[in-house]
Order: C-alpha cells, then sequence, then structure tokens
C-alpha cells in the first residue's frame, strides 16, 4: 500500500510535471506548427455549439477554483467561514461542473456519430474525452458525497501540494482521502502529464494580449529608416517575421 | 505624412473571358494540398450569382468586415470583445458546405471494373471522408449561371434593385453577365488582421502583402469570419488558416503573381502605389458615400517632390519609388480615375481595384422587322426567329447609358458603394475612349463628337490613347511594374517551395503529421 501512495502520490505528480514542462517547452520550440488544437467546427459548425461552450465556461471556472483554493487557501476558507457564501461557492461550481461534463458528453458523442469527423480525430482525442469524463465525474461525486470541497481542500490537499512543489512531499494527508479523491487526484496529474501530447495543449496560448494589441499590425523586415540611413551600419537587427 | 508602399493591383473586367486559368494558376502552385482543395484564393465569378463562398457578399449571414454605429468603426463578426467571447465556438463561421465539399472520382474503376455488361463509371467521392458523395457544389459550380433562379437571382446585390429593376434585368433578351475575379486585396484596413486573437497576421511594410504566419495561427478562425471578401480560408487538416500571398516568393524574384502571369485575357495589372498611412484612420470612419473618394486621396502622386523626399525619409528605396512612377495601377486609378475597389462599404480599403464592365451594358436590344431576310432564308436552315436584334452603331451606344441592359444599380451597389454616378463617370470615360479611338482608326466618328464625348467624359486624347493602350496593346512589361525586391534586403526569404509541395502548408520544410 505504502508503495502504492508512493508511487501515485510522490512519483506520479513529479513525472507528470516534468513531463509537461519539458514537453510543452519542446513542443513549442521544436513543433511550434502543432501548438493549438485542431478545431473542426469548419467541418460540423452546428452541434459543436452544445458541446464546447458548455465545456469550456465549465472547465475555466474549475480550473481557477482549483487554482484559487491552492493559491489562497486562508482567503478561501475566511470566504467560507459564512454558510451562505460556503454554499453559493459549491453550488455555482456544481453547475459549472455539470456544464462540464454535458459539454464533454455532446463532444464525444459529436465526435463519433459526424462521419467526417473521423478524419480528424485521432486516438489520443479519444483518451483525452475520456479521461476528463472520469475526472469530472469524479469531481462531481466527490463535491456531492464529500461536502463542502472548497474548505477541506485548502485544509487539506493545498498543504500537500505545496509539499510537492516545495520538493518535500508528505503524503500522510492524502494517504488517507478516500479512493474517490485519491482517484481525482491521480486523474488530475495523469492529465497534466498528458497536456504536451495532446490538444489539451492550446490551453498554454490562450490569445490574451488581443486584449491590448492594436487592431492593425505591420511589419517591416528591417528597421526601415536605419536602411536608408547612411550613419547606421547595414547589418542592423532583423526583426523577426516568422 | 507617413508614406509607405503597396503592391496593388487593377482588374479590368471588360476583359476577363471567365476562362478561370487564374485559379488553375494559383490552385497548382498553393492550394493542391490536402485541407486546401477547397481553397481557391484565386476564383472567378459569374455576375450576378451567388459567388463563392454561396453569397458571401451578404454580411447578413457571414458578418464580415468593419461596421460603423455610433461613429466608432469595429468589426461586425469579429474583433475584441465580440471575438473573445466567442472563441469557443465562432458563431459566424462559415462551414465546408458553405463553399463545397471537395471530390473527386474514382478513375481507376473504369480501368479496374471487371468485364460487364454496363459501361463502367467513374463515382464521385469526397476528399475528406472518401465515402462516395453526390455532388452539390463544386468550384464555379454557378458559372455562366447568371439567369437561373438558384443564382442569378439569389445574388445579394441585387437587394438594392426593386423587384421591377429585376425582372428587366432577368428578361432572356436583356440578359447580360460579367465575370468577377477576385483575389485577396491586401486591404489596407483588413479586417482579417484586426481579428486575429493570436496577433499572426500582418501587413507587410514593405510592399503591404497580407500574411498568415503559419507558425503563430492557432485556429481561432476569427480571419475567417472577418474578412468580408471570405479571402481567408481555414485548412480543416492542418487545423491553420490560409490566403492569398500574392505570390511573394514570385514577386521577390521580380515575377509577376501565377494568376496574373497566365492571364488569357491579360485583364490583370499590378505596380506600386505610395499611399499615406496617417490618413488610414480617418478615411475608414467616414460616411459611407465618401468612402472611395477618401481611399483614392491615401494615394499619393509619386511624382510629387513632397511625396518623393518623405518616401525616402520612410526607406522606400528609390527603386520602388521608381516603379511606383510607371505603376499601371496608379494610372487606372488615380491619374484616369478608371478603377474602383470591390465593395467599399465593407470599410477595409482593398487595395485591388476593378475596371467596371462596359461590354454587358453597350449592346443594346431593339426590335426590328426582319422578315425579308428571313423570306430570303432557306425554310430548313435554321434561323433566329425573333426579332431582337442587338445594335453596336457607336450612335447608339453612346445615346443609351442611361437605358443600358444592365441595371446601373447593380454594378453601382457592388463598385461603388451605392453611387451611380461613379459608375456613369468610368463608363463614359470608357466609352470616350472607343469613340476617340473609332475616330483614329475608321475615321467614321466626326471629329466634333469625339471631342465632345472626350470633353463629357473629362478625359483628353492623349489619357484616351493612353488608356487605349493599356487596355489593349500593353505588353508584359507595362501591365506588370515589379520593383526590384533587392534580394541582399529581400523581405522573407523562402526556401524552396518545392520542397514541401503537397504537405501541410508551404515554406514549412519539417513534415507534420496534425490531429491534435
Ligand atoms: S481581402 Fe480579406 S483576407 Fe485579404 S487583406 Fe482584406 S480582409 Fe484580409
Ligand atoms: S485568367 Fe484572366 S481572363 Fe481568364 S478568368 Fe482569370 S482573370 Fe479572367
Amino acid at each position: 500500500m505504502n508503495a502504492l501512495n508512493n508511487f501515485f502520490f510522490i512519483a506520479l505528480p513529479y513525472m507528470a510535471l516534468v513531463i509537461f514542462l519539458v514537453g510543452s517547452i519542446y513542443r513549442f520550440t521544436y513543433k511550434g506548427f502543432q501548438f493549438s488544437s485542431l478545431s473542426s467546427q469548419f467541418l460540423e459548425g452546428r452541434k459543436l455549439f452544445y458541446g464546447s461552450v458548455p465545456f469550456h465556461w465549465g472547465v475555466i471556472f474549475l480550473f481557477l477554483g482549483h487554482l484559487i483554493a491552492f493559491l489562497f487557501p486562508r482567503e478561501v476558507l475566511a470566504w467560507n467561514s459564512q454558510p451562505v457564501r460556503l454554499m453559493i461557492l459549491e453550488i455555482t461550481a456544481f453547475i459549472f461542473g455539470i456544464s462540464m461534463l454535458v459539454g464533454l458528453v455532446n463532444l464525444l458523442v459529436r465526435r463519433y456519430t459526424t462521419p467526417r469527423l473521423k478524419f480528424v480525430t485521432n486516438k489520443m482525442d479519444l483518451v483525452i474525452y475520456l479521461l476528463l469524463i472520469f475526472q469530472t465525474v469524479m469531481g462531481l461525486w466527490i463535491a456531492y458525497n464529500f461536502r463542502w470541497g472548497s474548505s477541506w481542500f485548502s485544509t487539506l490537499l493545498t498543504p500537500y501540494l505545496n509539499s510537492i512543489f516545495t520538493l518535500q512531499p508528505d503524503i500522510t494527508v492524502v494517504s488517507l482521502l478516500p479512493l474517490t479523491v485519491k482517484l481525482h487526484i491521480i486523474g488530475a496529474f495523469v492529465i497534466i502529464g498528458l497536456i504536451p501530447f495532446s490538444r489539451l495543449i492550446h490551453f498554454l496560448v490562450p490569445p490574451i494580449d488581443y486584449i491590448w494589441r492594436p487592431y492593425q499590425q505591420v511589419r517591416w523586415y528591417w528597421g526601415r529608416r536605419k536602411v536608408r540611413s547612411p550613419r547606421t551600419p547595414w547589418s542592423v537587427q532583423r526583426p523577426k517575421n516568422n | 505624412m507617413d508614406v509607405r508602399s503597396q503592391i496593388s493591383m487593377v482588374f479590368h473586367l471588360d476583359k476577363c473571358i471567365g476562362c478561370h486559368t487564374c485559379s488553375i494558376a494559383c490552385k497548382n502552385i498553393w492550394t493542391d494540398r490536402k485541407g486546401a482543395e477547397y481553397m481557391w484564393w484565386n476564383n472567378v465569378e459569374t455576375k450576378p450569382g451567388t459567388g463563392y463562398p454561396t453569397k458571401w457578399e451578404d454580411q447578413n449571414i457571414y458578418r464580415g468586415g468593419w461596421q460603423k454605429t455610433n461613429g466608432k468603426v469595429t468589426l461586425k463578426g469579429a474583433g475584441k470583445r465580440r471575438g473573445l467571447t466567442n472563441i469557443f465556438y465562432n458563431p459566424n463561421l462559415p462551414v465546408i458546405d458553405d463553399y463545397y465539399e471537395p471530390f473527386t472520382y474514382k478513375y481507376l474503376d473504369l480501368i479496374e471494373s471487371p468485364e460487364g455488361d454496363d459501361q463502367p463509371t467513374a463515382r464521385p467521392v469526397s476528399l475528406i471522408t472518401g465515402k462516395p458523395i453526390d455532388i452539390k457544389m463544386g468550384p464555379n459550380w454557378d458559372d455562366d449561371l447568371s439567369g437561373t433562379p438558384d443564382y442569378g437571382r439569389n445574388d445579394p446585390n441585387l437587394k438594392n434593385l426593386s423587384a421591377a429593376e429585376q425582372e428587366v434585368m432577368f428578361q432572356l433578351e436583356r440578359m447580360a453577365f460579367f465575370y468577377l475575379p477576385r483575389i485577396c486585396n491586401h486591404c489596407l484596413n483588413p479586417a482579417c488582421v484586426g481579428a486575429c486573437p493570436s496577433g499572426a497576421i500582418y501587413k507587410r511594410g514593405e510592399d503591404g502583402v497580407v500574411l498568415i504566419n503559419q507558425e503563430v495561427c492557432r485556429a481561432w478562425r476569427m480571419c475567417v469570419t472577418a474578412c468580408p471578401y471570405k479571402k481567408s480560408y481555414y485548412n480543416w487538416h492542418t487545423g491553420k488558416s490560409e490566403k492569398c500571398i500574392l505570390c511573394f516568393p514570385r514577386l521577390e524574384a521580380g515575377l509577376a503573381p501565377a494568376c496574373m502571369h497566365s492571364c488569357v485575357g491579360r485583364i490583370r495589372y499590378l505596380g506600386v502605389l505610395l499611399y499615406d498611412a496617417d490618413k488610414i484612420e480617418a478615411a475608414v470612419h467616414d460616411d459611407e458615400k465618401n468612402l472611395i473618394d477618401r481611399h483614392l486621396d491615401i494615394i499619393l502622386d509619386p511624382f510629387d517632390e513632397k511625396v518623393i523626399r518623405a518616401a525616402k525619409m520612410n526607406g522606400v528605396a528609390d527603386s520602388t519609388i521608381h516603379a511606383a512612377q510607371f505603376s499601371p495601377v496608379y494610372k487606372y486609378v488615380k491619374e484616369w480615375k478608371l478603377a474602383l475597389p470591390l465593395h467599399a462599404e465593407f470599410r477595409t480599403l482593398p487595395m485591388l481595384f476593378y475596371v467596371p464592365p462596359l461590354l454587358p451594358v453597350m449592346a443594346t436590344v431593339k426590335q426590328v422587322d426582319n422578315s425579308d431576310q428571313a423570306e430570303k432564308m432557306n425554310p430548313i436552315a435554321k434561323y433566329w426567329d425573333d426579332n431582337w436584334l442587338y445594335d453596336t452603331s457607336t450612335k447608339e451606344l453612346w445615346g443609351t447609358l442611361d437605358q443600358v441592359r444592365f441595371p446601373l444599380k447593380y454594378l453601382a451597389s457592388l463598385l461603388s458603394a451605392g453611387n451611380e454616378d461613379m459608375i456613369k463617370d468610368k463608363w463614359k470615360k470608357l466609352m470616350a475612349v472607343r469613340i476617340h479611338r473609332r475616330r483614329v482608326t475608321v475615321g467614321d466618328v466626326s471629329n466634333e463628337k469625339a471631342d465632345e464625348t472626350l470633353r463629357e467624359a473629362g478625359i483628353t486624347a492623349e489619357m484616351a490613347d493612353g488608356i487605349f493602350y493599356l487596355t489593349a496593346l500593353a505588353k508584359f512589361e507595362d501591365r506588370f511594374v515589379i520593383p526590384p525586391a533587392h534580394r541582399e534586403q529581400a523581405i522573407e526569404m523562402l526556401d524552396f517551395t518545392g520542397d514541401t509541395k503537397g504537405e501541410v502548408g508551404f515554406g514549412i520544410k519539417s513534415k507534420i503529421r496534425r490531429g491534435l
């Protein structure tokens, strides 16, 4: 049992994190062309709405929720000190969880019932769908059966995750958790480890800078004024176009 | 004054014969790849007609281009707020059926079918699924179908015409149509660039070519929505958007783009325009009726000392300024004011200009009494037994500009944002050139009449000769004045594209498998 716990809660997280880091950087540097998700809306443009939209908003909310509980446990606990606020948080999270699950199921069904999509789907897509569905179901199950996860996450799991990130893994608490919670944790790390090999990679390049970028972009290959000026040398730095 | 140079185009619609050679030249070089089969960076459509993708001009469907609301110009179907909130699902994205499902035929069946009682057939199969399909649409599906209810009558430009006007237009005896070849306009205010959340699309400062960086494109597909001309295409296999690159590898080598080089009708002209980038913003924000004037106002006179000085200051090469002075595009657009941008109301300031076609309006039909002729004919011989005749005499041509076969309104909706006078003005000029040349070559037009028409059209005899020369006689070097790219400072030195022929994207050396 101990060996298993050690493997799943110490070895697996480190493996996943290293694979995620190295793999993502490698893919960004050497496989830049593939650093995106292969959109299939062009081949099927209606059913996608009922999958993609609920899934994405759900997953974003829940991802940020987990992240905040990890980064600011004290604030979350303070927020939860009033039952009404705790209820609001938990119910919202649960709704987003359901939205995510509905979205995922719709996506899965869409992908395997639309003939055209077979040709833009690979095996990894199926793995990811199944893993994410598993993960969401586990999450909902936990939220329903072990109430007030936002509170006990902050007290139980945040220290564990901290111990991982500070390289002093301490698994005494996690090894005592119920099986479903354990599976949820394991699922999370497996997904993290698969990011560089799947379409999930696109979450690393959200187009945030679009918000402040000017609409129009004009690029010069050479500093245009510099090229003409006799005072500057011809070895001017080339701006990078591609 | 911020002087920049732009490689710009003029298409002379009177000369297009609708042969699609341009499309084929382009397809063979750039889009003969998986995922790109349905793309026609250059396409030629029959007008009136629905075009490609179907009804692309109807922005109530596709929501492309910029719109002005309360003095602010925003993207209609994309942009920062709309684009980012719809990033998980783009409600305004055309799907492949709006273009057509690419297909091929099972040619091998013709050869390999076992012997039998029936002739073997080559069934059409989808190039996406490989399964047999019923072809509902294909490239140039509406070719020459201007009279049909499905195509001609569904042209979005007809919404400006009254029912009666449409009826007249579609009378069989008056039916006229023309061809509209389209490529990316390499706009001054490109909607595709504005809509790209990843910033993958950019306009090259040196020559104004608008390009999509394939490595940075993350398949958000907002450019496809935003381009009102639907000239940015999504490659479903690579998950990247692609568009006309104005054959920049050829341009940099001093060659004309493939579509232009191969154009049978020699309708295409390419040359440099100098423009003032500082004026773009104000022009884009002006009222619809002023758009074209403001657009043309951005283009600068390459002979003006001040302009030349400012251009040099800005790093425009002397050879480029020189090319701008000999630019056929400058002549058509600014000097003769003969060419107009397509759908200026989309506010992208397209830099491809069209000389409106005169031919569909020239000949009028008259009812004549041809009974003696019919009598003389051998009764067995086939002859056209109705009594409509095309009148192509110069007198009639000139007199009928207001009663033309082809409604002015239709062309105005296409080329002048609804301003009919603008089209009339071009027609008068085109007409005057013909009458002037008839005086010179045939001599059956009186000097008074020819001079009067020239005066009315507001051009001189020299101008008319110039227009005639460039329209009818121009040689390759006159039609394409390409500035040297200065290989030593060439803009994007490209690997030999043949190396990656048929792979995903071009210019990408590594073999790439997608499906992630
Ligand atoms: S025509 Fe469309 S794709 Fe081309 S530059 Fe203009 S907006 Fe972009
Ligand atoms: S090659 Fe020239 S003449 Fe032929 S369709 Fe294209 S533009 Fe028209």
